[in-house]
């Protein structure tokens, strides 16, 4: 599968990555080979089978509706790199 | 300015996708407290804040309550459940996704039924049910350089019910949004609470022309906190389009947001650029069977719904519409109310009692009926006072009934006695008084013998003061029938 330089550029924004224009051609064959490689599955025949979506076959792993296992306050700001006495401080986001 | 004339060429098509907060202690996949109110960063947990390394678990009763709702709208419920992540950048979701259902929703179909102002009824489709968590809140404040994130609310299950484009006018949208309202709270699942987004509307908009076979381009509106605001947005929004289609322009498909104090909606972003939530199973949470056993242990836990106590009060009790829908307005009423039928017959009476005297109490003290100091046995015994004719309707409610909020312990017969207001349906005494009346007002007696019958009701009045209002209105108007007839 061909990617153009304009998925390329897609996939990174939606990622939020910065890369260099100058490896574009590079990354896009790059990305197609992977592609082409994870293609290969396509040859197996499935039909009948349930796709997984999860590697455990366990099944009603739930909880039970109760409070627990708190961080503190403190503990939970601790690793931010920015922050008040209250809050997690993020550069300005307005819709 | 749109004319009426122009605007009748349109119809308007409505899609609503309601978020209601499930009432769990926990959160949806950790067990963090999900309290409202507290102060912000302490319901957090290495699960909500997104750490490396973590793993989600599903809370079994958010899944119960989800299936709750389910079958209160009749929808199908989903055997094998399984969540999606929706992938999306923004500071309140600390994971870079929100762990939600994608293509296989717990709650598949169903409806809600709706009965309009002028009687009409009619059933709202729904597309889907699912579940998902809440997002964090995130401060934008003025004078601030940053933005400010609390996560209590990262987390907090919610469900999400979505409608088919299935309304066409800004009232039914009303009130499909009051039933669903009523049924979250009559399912316990949900406080309902719009103002404090326990309950959050958007609202798909599109106008498209009478006998036109295609969906017009639909616009999202987001942040209307009443339904009231709900209806306003979309008058707003449908006129705005029309406007739009009229002069030749093309209506995006985009996100507004609705300006309660302008009552206008304006641009938020357009979807086409940013609407890439490349959903795909989320392999940290196992698959969610239901099984026949929990679903109908879930069935068998079901209170009464509105619609079942509504057909009951109308076709067991054989009230009115008007009453059996203003009586299962609230959960709490509506089973007072069915309490109340078990202890007395007169079912009209009920009604009347607790559409008037007890809900403008309520009302005046704005005091749930859970606080209301008489209790179904006091007020059947009230009725039966009634029904005896030991006091009349307004006797009743306007001298026992007061008594009674204030001695809750006291009988309303004892209360009648004390104030000696039990009505005296004894002829005997009855006679003398109406013969004192007629003689009072000879000139009267005449006109109404002369053909002015209308008369009648002051004569009456006359008798009730004579009798400081304990005559019993039916043989005292026997009596007067007889001495003015002959």
């Amino acid at each position: 599968m061909k990617i153009d330089v304009n998925t390329l550029k897609k996939i990174a924004h939606l990622a939020r990555l910065e890369f260099d224009e100058a490896g574009a051609e590079k990354m896009t064959q790059d990305m197609s080979q992977i592609l082409d490689w994870v293609e290969q599955l396509n040859e197996v025949d499935t039909q009948g089978v349930e796709p997984i979506t999860t590697m455990s076959s366990e099944v009603n792993v739930l909880r039970e509706d109760a409070v627990a296992n708190h961080l503190t306050h403190e503990q939970g700001l601790k690793n931010a790199p920015q922050r008040d006495s209250d809050y997690f401080r993020v550069p300005k986001v307005m819709e | 300015m749109l004319s009426a004339e122009v605007k009748s060429k349109y119809e308007l098509v409505i899609g609503l996708e309601v978020h209601a907060q499930l009432l769990t202690k926990s959160k949806m996949y950790t067990s963090d407290s999900t309290e409202f109110g507290n102060l912000p960063n302490t319901h957090i947990s290495v699960i909500t804040l997104g750490h490396p390394g973590t793993l989600p678990k599903v809370n079994r009763k958010a899944v119960e309550f989800a299936i709750k709702m389910g079958l209160a709208c009749d929808s199908t419920i989903t055997r094998r459940n399984i969540f999606a992540r929706k992938n999306y950048f923004y500071p309140d979701l600390p994971k870079g996704y929100q762990i939600t259902q994608d293509k296989n929703p717990i709650c598949v179909g169903g409806n809600v039924p709706i009965t309009l102002s002028d009687g009409t009824k009619r059933e709202v489709a729904l597309t889907r049910i699912h579940m998902e968590e809440d997002a964090g809140k995130s401060m934008h404040l003025a004078g601030e350089v940053d933005t400010l994130v609390d996560f209590n609310r990262a987390g907090v299950p919610l469900i999400e019910i979505v409608s088919e484009p299935d309304m066409r006018s800004s009232e039914e949208a009303y009130v499909f949004l009051s039933e669903v309202k009523k049924l979250v709270k009559y399912l316990d699942i949900c406080d309902g609470n719009m103002e404090e987004g326990s309950l959050r509307c958007d609202a798909n908009v599109s106008a498209r022309l009478w006998g036109a076979e295609e969906y017009g381009k639909k616009v999202e509106v987001k942040n209307m906190n009443s339904f009231r605001n709900v209806a306003r947005a979309i008058e707003h929004e449908f006129e705005r389009q029309i406007l739009l289609i009229e002069s030749g322009e093309e209506i995006i498909s985009e996100t507004r947001t609705f300006d309660a104090a302008t009552g206008l909606t304006a641009s938020m972003r357009t979807k086409e650029d940013l609407n890439d939530y490349r959903y795909f199973p989320e392999p940290d949470l196992s698959p969610v069977i239901v099984s026949e056993e929990w679903l109908s242990s879930i069935q068998g836990a079901m209170p009464s719904l509105p619609r079942e106590l509504h057909h009951k009060f109308v076709n067991e009790y054989g009230l009115p519409e008007y009453d059996a829908g203003v009586l299962t307005d609230s959960k709490e009423i509506a089973l007072y109310f069915e309490e109340l039928c078990t202890l007395t017959r007169n079912y009209k009476a009920a009604s009347n009692l607790m559409m008037g005297p007890v809900k403008s109490y309520l009302n005046e003290l704005t005091l749930h009926i859970s606080d209301f100091p008489i209790g179904p046995k006091r007020l059947a015994e009230l009725i039966q006072l009634i029904d005896d004719g030991k006091v009349n309707f307004s006797v009743a409610t306007q001298k026992v009934y007061p008594e009674m909020l204030i001695h809750a312990e006291k009988t309303p017969l004892a209360i009648a006695q004390e104030l000696n207001l039990i009505q005296d349906s004894d002829e005997g005494s009855l006679i003398p008084i109406v013969e004192s009346v007629l003689a009072e007002n000879v000139v009267k007696v005449a006109e109404y013998k002369s053909g002015k019958k209308g008369l009648m009701a002051m004569f009456m009045g006359q008798v009730m003061k004579k009798s400081q209002g304990k005559a019993d209105p039916k043989v005292a108007t026997k009596i007067l029938m007889e001495l003015l007839d002959n």
